[in-house]
């Protein structure tokens, strides 16, 4: 999140799109009812299904899946036709004036630089024009063709209320009052937030959807100010720490690219991933990616990391080049086909439950057959540590050796949990762990430490990443924060904490496992995450700022890019809800981005400090898949043509060759599937199924249908059903709802149905993995599967000869008792 | 000096999170359950002696748009038990009321009430709460966590609630507090109204027209205990 949970409550509209909020972020959806009821904040829900964010929502607007951009297209288009935008914040702050290269071209769905037989782009026509000082050519007048508003403009044009409704299956009045609603927040004096999680992120469109709210956020100045911000609602399992600390192939710790093969010295690294700008006025945060990269392998390689051996550069796993979509690219979609090849030995996996909750679930199971070996740490056994007896496995003909290390819960380890709007809290430990469980932490060292040994003693190919590795005796969480915070490893502070981001050198003075993380952990406060005071200033209180509870990164600052909260002159566009100000001499409030003075006085400095020049990009060059969003169906889709262009789908997506899939309009798959979480479990269950009052609410495996899809079947309501893709079959209990609706889609009906992925064969009777129908088609950008999005059929099952589901007759009382 | 819950159902988003702390205090086991055919996520389907509060769900559809009430059923610890003046008739002290705090407590003494004498009370009850758990034979329900509230704490289906649809507090507050939300919540939701808030300690809030939530909600449909109160 660009800003805080809290925040929330200052805003004047609230846009819940692609989330779920008040059932996967329960505690704080509280914040989106105090902005209801104490500010009267409208809060919009545009979703495909009518849930219980819904309910306590002021309006549901029901939207196909995966039409979100055409949906939002429409809003731009609406903002720029009727000039709602934010004039001096788009031109202050933005890159509205930037001129193109005049060779961009955008050509019925594609644009230029396109190869079809690479799936790639070659964004050389996607630049900027420049002059002679290197700086970027601007028109302020906004009125050459080449600059970013008039091709925006021009982009955007085809998203009319027509061909949206057509495509969304939102009506023409239900887009004008949604537009009408959020665009007014484009006012200096109003605020307007976009709340989004995975109904946005797991489409072959992901990282565009969230563009488009990147787009209007920047156009109606909402970025940076109280109450407004791109909101990403992260996941239950500690996803913001998740992707913090890197647990993601294609990066490192903070967001550093991976290493990849071209790059064969870290001034290659260096010069090909550090950013540089010829603005004065610009930031360039990125600058300073020297410091974090070296400082990471000082702390992965200890003193072992010289400035002779380029810092143990060469000991990091390099990447091959992104080629193609499928180089280099070390996700799950190319990782489980090279398995089931039988290209991979061994490995482990931890907290994670492959076998239930990624795509082509049948695919991943038999794949894991292949394994010589794989070891596991898990909470509770599951359908990945089991896969090897599951429904249609002969243990008898499985090779693979499989080994079980009972890790600990939470709550019987402490450590630090870090949530979506970036802070960072410490949690103790509550109960000791049971029997030989042990945190994963203490499991990795111990491991570690024996294959360090094996190599010390033995010897092997490429030892010196692990021979050198900084390691530890034995874990401690507040040992491991202690380095993620970062410390010197010479002079006369050797050894002491960084005290914060200015520390950092990349000469290999300073260490650090997590450079966001600087500051969380000093030698003057010691560990921030632990701090539970309520103090404010009065200013922090308007907005609802505690600078003294926990740590968010970066510094503690809650609101991010919050210099664009002011004008040039650094005062606040709406001084009712302040979150920065100069006062002359310096800034109050929250911490600002920055210390420097504000734009318009010497030294001053753009808000958008993590770009190259400081503006934010309403077209960018950054992604693979285009500098603007735009509308694809998704891989598998009720449609043969959507009206914006003839490229059906995204020309970019990752594609999963071992995936079978169905061809666009397949009579045989006319229904749309989007697949989701619940309150009562967590993702793929296999720790909440073990909670008798958890399952107890929600016990089995249901497929929600609209009232007109069941009586299309001859469906009732409790009946067992069989949905079935090209990939698979699963069975559910029929939920026939008037939360669901069908779709008008270019004049024919198209339904839609929703279904909860948490209920696992490892529970008798309540059902198997979702994910069986769903495919590993990915976004460009991410790998992400399109969980999302893909087309089934549904027919009534026979009760007697069901295998997954233990289905009871109705009548009889739901009588007995479990533990 | 009398304790009172004021339950705002708008603020409501049956997260369950009352559902299950109530029942994970109490210690008590799960029942098992299905997926049944009336196509809500409500489950135990109704109140048991495992379940002292259970969130029901209530959907419909008009022309403008899709209505889904929530509604955490709890017994409403009435300040004039009829469960009481029909147990008294059978076991004496089996129902008894803590004077501090005006909770309605069902004792080990409702082992001794006769089926009979179980069915009075549950035919006097409004709210159809009274449950009976067949293994052991006592008669049970919500207790007001009255051992929390002697510790100064507040009972675990407030304390878990994360958007203050649960609210616990002195009667007076717990009142002013109610007719104050019910003129915030008319105003987007013109049939809101109390139920019942004279004769119970468990105030809900509710936004819609009584007809749309599950039978039980009002002391209205029960015109027979009316001499009762």
């Amino acid at each position: 999140m660009t800003n805080s949970w809290i925040d929330i409550k200052n805003t004047d509209c609230c846009l819940i799109i692609g989330s779920n909020a008040a059932e996967h972020h329960p505690i704080c959806f509280k914040w989106v009812l105090k902005a209801k009821e104490e500010r009267g904040a409208k809060i919009i829900h545009v979703d495909p299904k009518f849930s219980r964010t819904s309910a306590r929502s002021d309006y549901h607007v029901p939207l196909r899946s995966g039409t979100d951009i055409a949906f939002m297209g429409g809003m731009i288009k609406y903002i720029l036709d009727k000039e709602l935008y934010f004039k001096e914040y788009v031109n202050d702050y933005t890159n509205a004036s930037y001129l193109v290269n005049p060779e961009f071209r955008f050509n019925d769905g594609v644009f230029s630089g396109y190869d079809p037989k690479t799936r790639i782009y070659d964004k050389k026509t996607w630049q900027f024009q420049r002059d002679a000082d290197g700086k970027v050519k601007r028109d302020p007048s906004l009125k050459d063709p080449n600059c970013v508003m008039q091709l925006m403009k021009k982009h955007y044009s085809r998203y009319d209320l027509g061909k949206v409704s057509s495509i969304t299956g939102v009506s023409q009045a239900n887009l004008l009052k949604v537009y009408e609603q959020y665009a007014a927040t484009g006012k200096r004096d109003k605020a307007g937030t976009i709340l989004y999680a995975l109904g946005w992120t797991q489409h072959t469109v992901g990282v565009q959807n969230i563009r488009t709210s990147g787009i209007i956020q920047l156009l109606l100045g909402n970025t940076g100010i109280a109450g407004g911000g791109v909101n990403a609602l992260r996941g239950e399992p500690n996803v913001q720490g998740t992707t913090d600390h890197a647990i993601l192939y294609n990066v490192l710790p903070g967001y550093l690219p991976i290493p990849r093969a071209n790059l064969q010295t870290l001034a290659d690294y260096n010069k090909a991933t550090t950013p540089t700008t010829k603005l004065p006025e610009s930031v360039n945060w990125w600058q300073n990616r020297p410091k974090y990269m070296t400082s990471l392998l000082k702390a992965y390689f200890g003193d072992k990391a010289t400035k002779e051996n380029d810092f143990g550069y060469n000991w990091l796993a390099k990447g091959d080049m992104a080629k193609s979509e499928r180089e280099g690219d070390y996700s799950p979609i190319y990782l489980y086909e090279k398995m089931a090849k039988g290209e991979i030995k061994g490995g482990s996996i931890w907290a994670h439950n492959p076998a239930q909750s990624i795509p082509n679930s049948t695919n991943i199971r038999q794949a894991l057959t292949n394994l010589d070996f794989l070891y596991i740490a898990e909470v509770h056994q599951n359908e990945t540590t089991d896969f090897w007896h599951g429904p249609g496995m002969d243990p008898k003909k499985i090779k693979t050796e499989v080994f079980l290390f009972p890790s600990c819960h939470r709550v019987e380890k402490e450590g630090s949990i870090s949530s979506s709007q970036r802070m960072i809290a410490w949690h103790y430990q509550a109960t000791k762990p049971r029997g030989d469980s042990k945190s994963m932490g203490q499991i990795m060292v111990e491991i570690m430490n024996e294959v360090k040994d094996l190599y010390e003693d033995e010897g092997g190919v490429h030892k010196e990443p692990i021979v050198n590795l900084n390691w530890y005796k034995k874990y401690d969480a507040e040992k491991v924060s202690r380095r993620i915070n970062g410390y010197f490893t010479s002079g006369d502070k050797k050894g002491k904490q960084l005290s914060g981001l200015a520390d950092f050198a990349a000469d290999g003075s300073t260490a650090s496992l997590l450079w966001l993380m600087a500051g969380s952990i000093t030698e003057e406060d010691g560990n921030k995450l632990k701090r539970t005071s309520l103090e404010q200033t009065p200013l922090q209180k308007q907005t609802g700022i505690f600078p003294n509870y926990a740590w968010v990164w970066p510094m503690n600052r809650w609101i991010l890019y919050n210099r664009a909260s002011v004008d040039k002159n650094g005062q606040p566009w709406d001084p009712s809800r302040t979150v920065i100000r100069w006062d002359g001499a310096k800034w109050e409030g929250d911490v600002p981005d920055g210390a420097q003075p504000p734009v318009s006085k010497s030294g001053g400095k753009n808000p958008f400090i993590m770009l190259a020049d400081g503006l934010g990009q309403l077209y960018g060059t950054g992604l693979v898949d285009g500098p603007f969003p735009e509308h694809y169906e998704p891989t598998e889709t009720p449609v043969s043509n959507h009206g914006f262009s003839r490229q059906l789908t995204s020309p970019c997506s990752k594609i999963n060759p071992t995936d079978l899939i169905a061809r666009p309009a397949d009579p045989k798959y006319p229904i749309v599937l989007t697949t989701y979480s619940l309150t009562e479990h967590w993702c793929g269950g296999s720790e909440t199924r073990m909670v008798a009052s958890l399952l107890e609410a929600e016990p089995q495996l249901y497929v929600e249908m609209s009232h007109e899809l069941a009586k299309e079947k001859g469906i009732k309501n409790g009946d067992p059903v069989i949905l079935e893709s090209m990939r698979g079959k699963v069975e559910a209990v029929a939920m026939v709802t008037v939360r669901i609706v069908p779709f008008n889609i270019q004049g024919k009906t198209v339904h839609l149905v929703g279904m909860p992925f948490a209920f696992g064969w490892t529970k008798k009777g309540i059902g198997d993995a979702t994910n069986r129908l769903t495919l590993y088609t990915g976004d460009p950008n991410t790998s992400i599967p399109e969980y999302k999005a893909c087309c089934v059929n549904i027919t009534k099952a026979d009760k007697n000869k069901l295998t997954e589901l233990s289905y009871v007759d109705l009548n009889a009382n739901a009588g007995g008792h479990h533990e | 000096m009398s304790k009172t819950f004021f339950v705002d159902t708008s603020r409501c988003t049956a997260c369950r999170g009352c559902q299950v702390a109530c029942k994970e205090w109490q210690g008590f086991g799960a029942n098992y359950t299905k997926q049944l055919d009336w196509g809500s996520h409500q489950n135990p389907p109704d109140l048991n002696a495992l379940n002292f509060k259970i969130v029901r769900f209530n959907e419909f559809k008009t022309k403008e748009r899709v209505i889904w009430n929530f509604f955490p059923d709890q017994c409403r610890h009435c300040t004039e038990p009829p469960c009481k003046l029909a147990a008294d008739g059978n076991v004496k002290g089996a129902v008894v009321v803590d004077k501090d705090t005006g909770a309605v407590i069902f004792t080990e003494k409702t082992k001794k009430i006769s089926k009979e004498g179980f069915l009075m009370m549950k035919e006097y009850c409004p709210y159809d709460i009274p449950r009976r758990n067949e293994k052991t034979g006592i008669i049970n329900k919500c207790d007001m966590c009255l051992e929390r509230i002697e510790a100064g704490l507040v009972p675990m289906c407030v304390k878990t609630c994360p958007t203050g649809a649960m609210n616990f507090g002195e009667r007076s507050k717990m009142l002013a507090l109610a007719l104050g939300r019910l003129g915030e919540v008319k105003l987007e939701f013109p049939e809101a109204s109390l139920l019942d808030q004279d004769s119970v300690r468990v105030i809900y809030l509710i936004t819609h027209n009584r007809k749309q939530y599950h039978n039980l909600a009002s002391l209205d449909k029960s015109e027979k205990n009316r001499s009762l109160a």
